[in-house]
């Protein structure tokens, strides 16, 4: 089944199926300013949505609000049996989150932080995969130097190295303007690493102001004023 | 879970010991306010051991708390505090590791100095384990106490004041319970009740307080 759903203030194009996440009727507020609502939505398994939006549109917000961080959007966020055990809060296990902070400590080298990432997520990684998912991007060379001393481009490369591991559980990445600070080649290589992931049927939720091209990707377009 | 908490453990003293310089500033405090403290009021020392335990007291805990400001400051700022609420362990755990590691690393060592600086007090030599038992108690006390606070003010970006008024009526027993022990034994009064106290006051604070600094911590970062 497909249709399409005005919603006020975005238009979205949707196959309802088995859903990982769904959400419903969404309004956020901010300063007396309405940023979305009547916002819904439903993202399945190997597919790539896209949130578009002008800056301060609350692309930010309504991903913080997906993974369970924000209490500032009201609504009901729905989770698939696979990812929660209430169904309101995600299981840490099964997606990784690249925030806007992208949570590099920088006393801490990349190997250490990418260690910490994927002990948070109770996972048992062996640590030969952790260089080399630091050599998959980019970090060859710097995985002992404090992160704090690497450029702001390398620094995203930290936290964009837990992409990289395969870890079997994660099935959903949620990513907050991934290809911020990058170069031409690591943008071109994250692209291809997530339409990848959408291929072996996992999803993602991303906000970004970089077109993506791919069969998975589904666009939402919020904070456009009719 | 054990692995997780132990690396944790692990991350937290790592971090430490590569912001040294904000440890040091408790120390020094420490150190300085109890020095100073013949010099400015009395050098009789028989006065001086009379109030040796309170000023041991109130200096070591208004060291710690300089320190507590900085509990959550730069993982909230980096964004590993979110991180940590996602996590697949429960949050509670973490925040009790990064509390306790937090008392390892600021209420550990004071308590640790204080003998030392009780000499300079003339605190009676016979007090200085009960002494150091009582601030290690409570030291720790503020730390799993002051971890609410801190989660509070996290989000301001001057917090500190804030933070200290929210903390300082919590622990106004700690002080009076943790002095008079010490204060007792050195008179040759009971005091086990007041160690008691003490204890069931830090039992209780380890009890409640990593649900509370968790919940404290949802709301700032969920704002």
């Amino acid at each position: 089944m497909t249709f399409g759903r005005y919603n006020g203030r975005g238009f979205i194009l949707g196959r309802y199926m088995q859903g990982i996440v769904q959400a419903d009727k969404l309004y956020c507020e901010r300063d007396d300013r309405v940023l979305f609502e009547q916002l819904s939505f439903a993202v399945e398994s190997g597919e790539i949505l896209h949130i578009k939006g002008p800056n301060g549109a609350g692309k930010t917000t309504l991903l913080r609000r997906i993974v369970g961080l924000s209490w500032v959007v009201d609504g009901t966020i729905t989770w698939g049996a696979d990812f929660s055990a209430d169904g309101q809060q995600p299981d840490g296990q099964r997606f990784w989150y690249l925030a806007h902070r992208p949570a590099v400590t920088l006393q801490l080298t990349p190997l250490e932080n990418l260690a910490f990432s994927v002990a948070l997520h109770n996972a048992d990684v062996d640590e030969s995969l952790l260089w080399q998912a630091l050599d998959t991007v980019g970090l060859r060379g710097y995985e002992d130097v404090p992160s704090g001393s690497l450029s702001a481009g390398q620094q995203r490369r930290v936290a964009l190295s837990k992409l990289y591991l395969d870890l079997p559980d994660v099935r959903l990445w949620v990513l907050d303007e991934p290809f911020t600070a990058l170069d031409v080649s690591a943008v071109a290589q994250l692209e291809k690493r997530i339409e990848a992931f959408a291929d072996t049927g996992g999803s993602v939720i991303m906000t970004s102001h970089h077109g993506l091209n791919h069969t998975a990707v589904r666009e939402l377009q919020i904070g456009v004023r009719p | 879970m054990n692995v997780v908490l132990r690396q944790m453990l692990a991350r937290e003293l790592t971090l430490a010991n590569r912001r040294r310089s904000d440890l040091a500033n408790p120390l020094f405090f420490f150190l300085i306010v109890v020095s100073l403290f013949p010099i400015g009021v009395t050098p009789d020392l028989q006065k001086l051991s009379e109030m040796a335990a309170g000023v041991l007291w109130v200096a070591a805990l208004l060291a710690a708390l300089l320190s507590l400001d900085l509990l959550f400051r730069h993982d909230f700022e980096d964004g590993s505090l979110e991180q940590m609420l996602l996590s697949s362990v429960p949050a509670q755990l973490l925040v009790l590791c990064k509390t306790l590691s937090h008392w390892l690393v600021t209420g550990l060592p004071l308590t640790l100095m204080s003998p030392v600086l009780s000499v300079m007090l003339a605190l009676p030599v016979s007090a200085i384990p009960l002494l150091m038992l009582t601030l290690a108690i409570g030291t720790l006390t503020l730390s799993l106490l002051g971890g609410i606070g801190a989660a509070l003010t996290v989000g301001l970006r001057k917090g500190g004041l804030l933070l200290t008024i929210l903390i300082m009526p919590l622990f106004v027993p700690v002080i009076i319970f943790g002095t008079s022990a010490v204060q007792s034994f050195a008179n040759g009064m009971p005091w086990t009740a007041q160690l008691a106290l003490l204890g069931a006051f830090g039992a209780g604070a380890f009890a409640v307080s990593p649900w509370l600094t968790v919940a404290a911590l949802r709301v700032t970062v969920g704002d």
